[in-house]
């Protein structure tokens, strides 16, 4: 740099990449971008059927009327969607304090301690757990012993199901808490179970509801454990959890593959009606994460 | 930075020759795990006066603010030997209630902590912990200790706001209510002011030179200027050891150690 005045003299000549180079770049983007659009194709060629089948089968009566049995004509989803909601609602009140305080230990107490790893470890093997497998469980343990399907074991196993996710959202929200905080909460005399109170979960309440909604969402529409477990049934619904419960994910899969046009007409209306709940659920946690 | 720099820093209140001990530090060691972190530290901190620790970075002056409030206990692979005497009890033995202990010596953090809540139950977290107070006592306790931290006037209309809303300098002079509103003994500040912008610092060192007339303070800072404006003692710290400790004056014009001279110079750190 003696002579600020003279040309710039690049080490690198121009033309030095390859032909072959930007024709491999080329192919790339379109590989990925066709790949792209096959995905969302298909997605929106689902969600599409599903609209269009499912909107012509909402009515008033999809809403006020239980579901017709073989042969009769109309007939709605009411038994069907409380049913559903209760089971789900019931699952997420069984598992959300195991798994809010199981995640709280893992995030809080079990640091670097075998157990925690343990821990930690199966309960990400039962995130991926296939559902029908947990539905077979509850089968033996709720449903033989009792002599028969019941609502209990229906949201005994969406718990199961709906448990690992909260375990794991709410450990990894804890784990997001600056431990400088903890430190701060401690400092000023706060025990642990203090700081982890009106501290930590406090910092982390956005998420920890986060988790609960997708876990929620996840077993709105599960229906292998309930094939198993609640079974369904064709009444209007009563507070009776002993006895099988009418569900919409068991009522679908009965009546999509029935003879009676009806009955595929409220399996689609069913399907949208699911489909919204879980979409809405979702964005609903998204939104709450986001606002944090 | 120059001794000349160094020198023409305001400088502080001279030391008060008659104050108390209100820390004494005998033979303290420090481990993280296998790593000798603190190697037989002796010294005495005063009672209403400021002591500033310095040295380079890894030098162990934050272990040894850590050592204070026990707050070390939190991490199972720390320990500490030795002797910590805090109005007549060695506090870093077990038959000490650490709680308790961290309730009588507050800390302030490098980075502003405001916790998840509204301002007011920020600053009144400490005392509801200890104190069963009334509302209108909890209400002047905690205008009391936002006034002393020179915020009362920029909060005093938001008070139910999150104190995540202030900005970083806000943020700090809240940690300091919350901790002042508990009224202990001793405040360590750990590089208080390291994450905020000239004017905030300036804010909160006028701040600690005011709040030496009623508590004891130990800051950790790595800007000399700072500690020489605002300290009556300092201490130098270098690689775990305690080199060298005296009145503030002494240690940045005629220190006795020459790697004091070669730090307090800017010959390395």
């Amino acid at each position: 740099m003696s002579d600020a005045n003279a040309a710039p003299q690049g080490k690198i000549k121009w033309g030095r990449v390859r032909q072959s180079r930007r024709i491999s770049d080329k192919l790339l983007r379109v590989f990925a971008t066709t790949s792209t659009m096959l995905a969302v194709f298909v997605l929106f060629w689902i969600l599409g059927m599903l609209i269009w089948k499912g909107g012509q089968g909402i009515s008033v009566d999809l809403f006020t009327k239980i579901t017709p049995g073989p042969g009769s004509q109309g007939g709605g989803l009411l038994n069907a969607i409380v049913g559903s909601i209760v089971l789900t609602f019931l699952g997420i009140a069984i598992a959300t304090p195991i798994g809010v305080m199981a995640g709280t230990y893992l995030a809080e107490y079990g640091k670097g301690s075998k157990l925690a790893d343990l821990v930690r470890f199966i309960n990400d093997i039962l995130l991926s757990a296939p559902s029908i497998l947990i539905g077979l469980f509850v089968y033996v343990i709720l449903v033989m012993p009792f002599q028969g399907y019941s609502g209990w074991a229906g949201s005994v196993a969406l718990a199961i199901i709906a448990l690992p996710v909260i375990v794991r959202t709410t450990e990894d929200m804890l784990r997001l808490v600056p431990n400088s905080l903890r430190e701060a909460g401690a400092a000023l005399g706060a025990p642990p179970s203090i700081v982890i109170r009106q501290i930590s979960w406090r910092a982390a309440k956005a998420g920890i509801v986060t988790g609960i909604l997708l876990a929620l969402a996840r077993i709105a529409g599960e229906t292998a454990p309930l094939l198993f477990t609640a079974l369904n049934n064709s009444f209007w619904f009563n507070w009776n959890l002993t006895g099988g419960i009418s569900n919409l994910p068991v009522t679908i899969y009965a009546f999509a593959s029935a003879p009676y046009d009806n009955w595929q007409q409220l399996a689609w209306a069913g399907a949208l009606l699911i489909t919204g709940a879980i979409l809405a659920l979702s964005i609903g946690a998204r939104s709450l994460l986001n606002r944090k | 930075m120059s001794q000349m720099a160094v020198q023409d820093a305001p400088s502080a209140a001279a030391p008060n020759k008659d104050a108390q001990v209100c820390i004494g530090v005998k033979n303290l060691d420090f481990y993280y795990g296998g790593f000798h972190a603190l190697k037989n530290i002796n010294m005495n901190f005063f009672d209403r006066q400021v002591t500033a620790m310095i040295g380079p970075s890894g030098c162990g002056k934050s272990t040894l603010l850590r050592v204070f409030n026990r707050i070390y206990s939190l991490y199972p692979e720390q320990r500490a030997t030795g002797e910590v005497m805090l109005d007549g009890r060695n506090i870093i033995s077990d038959n000490v209630d650490i709680n308790e202990l961290r309730a009588r010596i507050g800390m302030v953090f490098q980075k502003p902590t405001p916790f998840p809540m509204s301002i007011y139950d920020n600053c009144a977290f400490g005392m509801r912990l200890y104190e069963k107070l009334s509302k209108s006592e909890l209400d002047d306790r905690v205008e009391q200790a936002l006034r002393k931290a020179a915020l009362w006037d920029e909060v005093k209309d938001k008070l139910k706001q999150s104190g995540m809303g202030l900005s970083g300098g806000q943020q700090q002079r809240m940690c300091i209510a919350r901790t002042i509103a508990q009224q202990p003994d001793v405040i360590l500040f750990d590089e208080p002011t390291s994450a905020l912008d000239p004017i905030s610092t300036g804010k909160i060192e006028e701040l600690i030179e005011e709040l030496r007339a009623d508590f004891s303070i130990v800051i950790v800072t790595h800007n000399m200027q700072q500690a020489a404006r605002i300290s009556q003692y300092t201490a130098f710290m270098y690689l775990g050891e305690l080199i060298e400790f005296g009145p503030t004056t002494k240690i940045f014009m005629e220190p006795q150690q020459k790697r004091t001279l070669d730090y307090v110079t800017g010959r390395f750190g």
